[in-house]
């Protein structure tokens, strides 16, 4: 008998993976104070072993302010793909369910929706909404929704068809205890991994939407903010401001993105026991 | 040959509505801002100083007096007799405006939508052919790590790397500084527009490469690949496998379009290259609406146009599709 199957490790990567990530999420909330702290006796410091990944031209600690920006990141990333993960799945049952127009207006919304860039969508949805932190937000969520509403979609109505379910509707089963009973219990697997793997998406955009300008206000250590500031002083050779923070962008939607991909491996009845 | 017109006929009705569609979400949802363009352009104090009958001008000239309905069909109007109004911000027509930005965007956005289809796809086969082997390793690490990187990033680090540590490309904009648009030469577009296309290109490679991989991995395991092995056939892989994944890949090919055009407004805004993209982020916060709605109703054209087209291909590709097509 093998003891260390891949399903546990996966388990076991899935909970690190985790940690990590609550980790740094709560590390950055606690130091969103001092990512905002200006000391002008320490200006422009190259990294070193006090402050690993410098400081800006105003002395402010860049690992603070890395850490208080993914955090911030991290928040807004699980808030909009929760959200739109559950427009997803209303919209997707209800054009499954209903059929007939209501499913022609919904598809074609998705399409219109998946038409317009995702950027330009984001900055659209965020100016309506007068920019900040509810702007980009709302943007993010109202975006990301489409494709995962899709595949909800098709698979209720794969579903639909199975002998259980149309056996549960001969027996006079209610439309909402189906549901409940039948339906989302088989969506869960693959609603859970859409879900994390929005993450990165989420993430990514907010960042780029703020660096553009259209999302959190420049006073909040956010990730975009950091970066958008960075561009005035590359030109000086100040490559510190730009490489730590993104790189570790970088780690934390990957980690998302290899969480997202295990997690639906796991819950995956094809491809769980392999 | 009537089936196929009257496929393209119903696409492109679609299509029309689609874009119709976007021009009053894009409309609604800038009417919707509480942002006053007034104030965002003219700023309190400068208002704070004017008379009555200036502010009234100013508030015509933006449009911010009128009732959003009267606004759109007016805009609608005249839209489709090709008029799409005038930029706020560049106080020329907006198709003038979005036609030059669209003409220094295309060579960005061509040589990174070939760029990074053809190394994408050529990854993808690569790892898929040799699932589970080093080399599928390496392609599927590397896509991780691109996909999860913001192209606004991978364009700042190029720019460190080879305009300010290297010094050997320019640090921005589409021609030198200071030079006259008659003398600026085609070497000093291309060198101005090297950077940006790569950073575009780098970004769009991963999505590619992953779809790319997982349909040669599934095609691998076909059991007419089994036989054409056990006939001791070669190049399998350029034969029979390369033609399977072609039609998912044209889809996600053209699909891409708008990964790309939405990277471009990020990657022009590092390099102030002045393109479209650039020229929707102006718009966006200057609240210049014309404008920003017309770019807006282009980009989803282009996307939309994409779409169709990928349509139309699969049945010239795909013999199958065509038959199936004219049964029906």
């Amino acid at each position: 008998m093998r003891t260390w199957d891949r399903r546990r490790s996966t388990l076991l990567l899935l909970i690190a993976a985790g940690a990590a990530l609550l980790a740094v999420s709560v590390a950055g909330g606690l130091l969103t104070e001092q990512a905002m702290a200006t000391d002008f006796s320490r200006r422009d410091l190259a990294p070193c072993w006090g402050y690993p990944f410098g400081t800006d031209w105003m002395g402010r600690d860049m690992l603070a302010r890395t850490l208080a920006g993914l955090s911030l990141s991290i928040r807004i990333g699980v808030l909009t793909a929760g959200i739109s993960a559950a427009v997803a799945l209303i919209l997707g049952t209800v054009c499954a369910i209903s059929g007939g127009w209501a499913d022609a207006a919904v598809s074609w919304v998705i399409d219109l929706v998946m038409g317009i860039p995702h950027i330009l969508l984001i900055i659209l949805i965020s100016i309506a909404c007068g920019r900040g932190l509810w702007g980009v937000t709302a943007g993010v969520a109202l975006s990301h929704w489409t494709s995962l509403a899709r595949v909800v979609r098709g698979e209720v109505l794969q579903l639909h068809q199975a002998p259980y379910l149309r056996m549960a509707r001969k027996l006079g089963v209610s439309q909402g205890k189906l549901l409940r009973l039948h339906l989302l219990p088989h969506l869960l697997p693959q609603l859970l991994a859409g879900l994390i793997l929005q993450f990165p998406h989420a993430i990514l955009h907010e960042a780029s939407v703020t660096f553009l300008g259209f999302g959190l206000s420049p006073e909040q250590p956010a990730i975009g903010i950091v970066l958008e500031e960075s561009m005035g002083y590359l030109a000086l050779g100040r490559w510190w401001l730009a490489l730590f923070p993104g790189l570790s962008l970088v780690l934390v939607v990957a980690l998302f993105a290899l969480l997202g991909e295990r997690a639906r491996l796991l819950l995956s009845p094809a491809s769980a026991q392999g | 040959m009537r089936h196929r017109l009257g496929f393209a006929g119903k696409k492109l009705i679609r299509m029309a509505l689609l874009l119709l569609g976007t021009s009053l979400a894009a409309f609604l949802l800038m009417a919707a801002s509480p942002l006053d363009p007034l104030q965002t352009n003219i700023g309190q104090a400068a208002l704070g100083s004017m008379t009555r009958e200036q502010v009234d001008r100013l508030e015509e000239y933006w449009g911010t007096d009128t009732p959003p309905m009267e606004r759109y069909l007016g805009w609608l109007g005249s839209a489709l007799k090709g008029d799409f109004g005038t930029s706020l911000l560049y106080r020329r027509p907006v198709m003038e405006v979005i036609g030059q930005r669209l003409g220094s965007s295309l060579w960005l956005l061509l040589t990174a939508w070939t760029l990074s289809g053809a190394l994408g796809f050529v990854l993808g086969l690569a790892a898929g052919a040799n699932r589970g082997r080093w080399p599928d390793k390496l392609v599927r690490g590397c896509c991780l790590v691109l996909s999860s990187a913001p192209v606004f990033w991978l364009a700042l680090l190029l720019l460190m790397v080879f305009s300010v540590w290297l010094k050997v490309l320019p640090i921005g904009l589409a021609v030198p500084i200071g030079a006259e648009a008659a003398s600026v030469t085609l070497a000093q577009r291309l060198r101005h527009a090297l950077l940006p296309a790569l950073a575009l290109s780098i970004s769009g490679i991963a999505g590619i490469a992953l779809h790319t991989r997982e349909k040669t991995a599934d095609e691998m395991e076909r059991d007419y690949i089994l036989y054409a092995r056990a006939m001791g056939e070669r190049h399998i892989l350029l034969r029979h496998v390369v033609r399977n994944v072609a039609l998912p890949a044209i889809t996600l090919q053209f699909a891409s379009i708008g990964e790309i055009v939405g990277g471009s407004v990020l990657v022009e805004q590092v390099f102030s290259y002045p393109g479209l993209g650039q020229a929707a982020v102006s718009a966006g916060l200057g609240g210049d609406m014309p404008l920003l709605l017309g770019i807006a109703v282009v980009t989803a054209a282009l996307v939309f146009g994409g779409n169709l087209t990928a349509d139309l291909l699969y049945g010239a590709i795909d013999p199958r599709i065509r038959r199936e097509a004219a049964k029906r």
